[in-house]
């Protein structure tokens, strides 16, 4: 919010986002500025209009009743709907094994790249943009046809993809926050003043890219609560699958306001993440200040 | 594993940057092991990989060659290029090119005129909403368009009100047409996710170097942005036609599996919808729909190739 004052705003934010910091020289007429602003609003605009109105129908429709009056009754039923407690479950559980089996596998991994391999980062790069690349339908096509039964009748066989699925976000993320700070330097100090690399990682590392962390699981979680494909064609019943199946016996408010909760859901998550640790953050700061 | 790690490491500060030497404490064993070490470190997800990734692909490439109870066939690549599995094909290329180069441009506008607004806050919204919206594809997205583009939609319900009939336009939600707009809805966010970065790259300093020389701000662009950009979008572009082209779950829940797209075509061969002889054509599908995206993708590496020449 700080650059509202106009001059050389677009320089300003170019800069910005720059690592090395390019003086802000103040240039070109006020005239092409202002032209600049009016189309600048009006692709915001529409850009807005396209992207709120489907949500302001989706809750437009989850917050009425049959007879099209302003009600609860849709989020009210949505508990007690047949299934969905079953649903709910699952999913979390999923979730749950996702996001842990994907830390504890991206995050040294992409530390190790960072400090010891940046030869590496090409391989990591090309492996963590293969999952966008094969879709999830070949993938659990290939799965179910070629991985042993056991591990095919398992739910977590999900889980175990869904890893997969999440390592674009997950690695792209820890990658930023990673290039963000100075992992050298900090690493030296933590091994210099005698910390193992498990200190190191667990005690220096890890709350230095706390943020990327939490966006890294807050996609995860956003991708297993919304992942339709495998689920559907696994056979297992998990949120979005049971969403598609109740919609086709009876009330179709009741899907629009699960698919709503799962948005917003999302959307409060990772609201909430990023405030969290913002206050951390101060928090920490203030605390090197004081000692 | 401190204690004498802790010398070593003061030993090498004179050369930054460079191994830790050795001291006499420490053993062979436990240099070959700091040599390998890191190296190590990156096996399990290499190996995850190979499994997750690797065998799927793998098992898809085996059964597409394959008869029904055993034995090398062709037959099913033969059925998978002719007839309606042909179709789908046509349809989701023809899809996958639509709605790539569609979002693909006006995504490179919607994040050019958030990241030179003026607002903070502004972008700081617009990253995490485009981080949710890019993964907010299938069942959720389907309702949302259901509820303002459906027959008793919002949506419908105003232009109808305005005296445009969608159906009489020729769109209808649950066709191609439907599908395209809904796709829309995570392409965009996807396009502004990807090129955010290369615009943050212009460097102020082409700009001024351009306007002291005289430039426009159309000969700006024509000259240095877009050419700089270039590779940038089109890398963009193809990652969205691979997207495009591989999803399944809004497709299939909009249209319930009418729709004639690869996709969905292999979600009907698993749910078990084959007759005899044909068991196998869902891995043919599979496997000429891993064709065009290792095209795309081997075309996306070389386009970023490019890309990074001037935008690191």
């Amino acid at each position: 919010m700080a650059a509202l004052s106009g001059a050389g705003s677009l320089y300003e934010v170019a800069a910005a986002a720059e690592s090395e910091a390019v003086p802000a020289f103040s240039s070109g007429s006020p005239k092409r500025r202002r032209r600049f602003r009016w189309w600048r609003l009006a692709v915001l605009l529409l850009a807005g209009a396209y992207f709120l109105i489907p949500l302001y129908a989706g809750l437009k429709f989850s917050l009425q009743d049959v007879s099209g009056h302003f009600s609860f009754q849709a989020f009210k039923n949505l508990p007690s709907a047949p299934g969905f407690t079953g649903a709910l479950t699952l999913s979390l559980k999923l979730a749950l094994v996702t996001v842990v089996i994907s830390t504890i596998m991206m995050v040294p991994t992409s530390v190790y790249v960072h400090l010891k391999l940046p030869k590496m980062r090409r391989v990591l790069d090309f492996v963590t943009v293969l999952p966008i690349v094969i879709p999830p339908i070949v993938i659990i096509e290939g799965a179910l046809g070629a991985y042993p039964l056991w591990l095919k009748s398992s739910p977590y066989l999900l889980s175990l993809l869904y890893v997969i699925l999440a390592m674009p976000f997950v690695y792209r993320s820890l990658d930023a926050g990673l290039g963000a700070i100075d992992l050298k330097t900090l690493t030296e100090a933590s091994r210099s003043l005698g910390g193992s690399w498990l200190t190191t990682l667990w005690r220096v590392v890890l709350p230095n890219i706390r943020p990327a962390l939490l966006s890294a699981t807050v996609l995860t979680l956003a991708l297993v609560f919304g992942e339709y494909t495998m689920a559907s064609l696994d056979l297992w019943t998990t949120v979005p699958v049971w969403i598609a199946q109740f919609g086709q016996s009876s009330d179709g408010n009741i899907q629009v306001a699960a698919s709503m909760l799962g948005l917003i859901g999302t959307w409060i998550l990772l609201v909430f993440v990023v405030s969290l640790d913002r206050s951390q953050s101060r928090r920490s700061r203030k605390k090197w200040g004081a000692s | 594993m401190s204690k004498s790690d802790v010398v070593t490491s003061d030993s090498g500060t004179s050369v930054p940057g460079s191994e830790v030497t050795t001291i006499k404490s420490t053993s062979h064993l436990r240099r070959a092991i700091r040599k390998v070490g890191p190296t190590l470190a990156v096996t399990p997800f290499l190996i995850y990989s190979f499994l997750g990734l690797g065998i799927p692909a793998l098992g898809v490439l085996y059964y597409a060659f394959q008869k029904d109870k055993g034995g090398w066939t062709m037959h099913n690549i033969h059925l998978v290029t002719h007839g309606v599995f042909l179709v789908g094909f046509e349809n989701s290329i023809k899809l996958g090119l639509l709605s790539s180069i569609i979002p693909g441009i006006l995504g490179v506008f919607l994040a050019y005129a958030i990241q030179t607004s003026h607002s903070n806050l502004l972008r700081r919204l617009t990253t995490t909403a485009s981080g949710v919206l890019a993964n907010f594809g299938g069942i959720n997205l389907t309702f949302m368009f259901i509820a303002t583009l459906g027959s008793t939609g919002v949506l419908t319900y105003w232009l109808n009100a305005l005296g445009i009939n969608l159906s009489n336009v020729g769109f209808n939600l649950f066709t191609f047409s439907g599908v395209l707009v809904v796709y829309m809805y995570f392409q965009l966010p996807l396009m502004v996710l990807v090129i955010t970065p290369a615009l943050g790259g212009l460097r102020p300093s082409w700009r001024e170097a351009a306007e002291n020389m005289g430039a426009t701000s159309w000969s700006y662009w024509r000259y240095v942005g877009v050419p700089v950009l270039m590779p940038s979008i089109l890398g963009g572009m193809l990652l969205l036609f691979g997207s495009a082209f591989a999803a399944y779950a809004t497709a299939e829940t909009l249209t319930l599996g009418l729709i004639a797209l690869s996709p969905i075509q292999i979600g009907n061969f698993m749910n078990g919808n084959v007759i005899a002889g044909q068991v196998n054509v869902g891995y043919a599908i599979a496997l000429g729909m891993l064709l065009i995206l290792s095209v795309t993708m081997i075309a996306y590496s070389m386009v970023r190739k490019k890309a990074s020449k001037w935008l690191l």
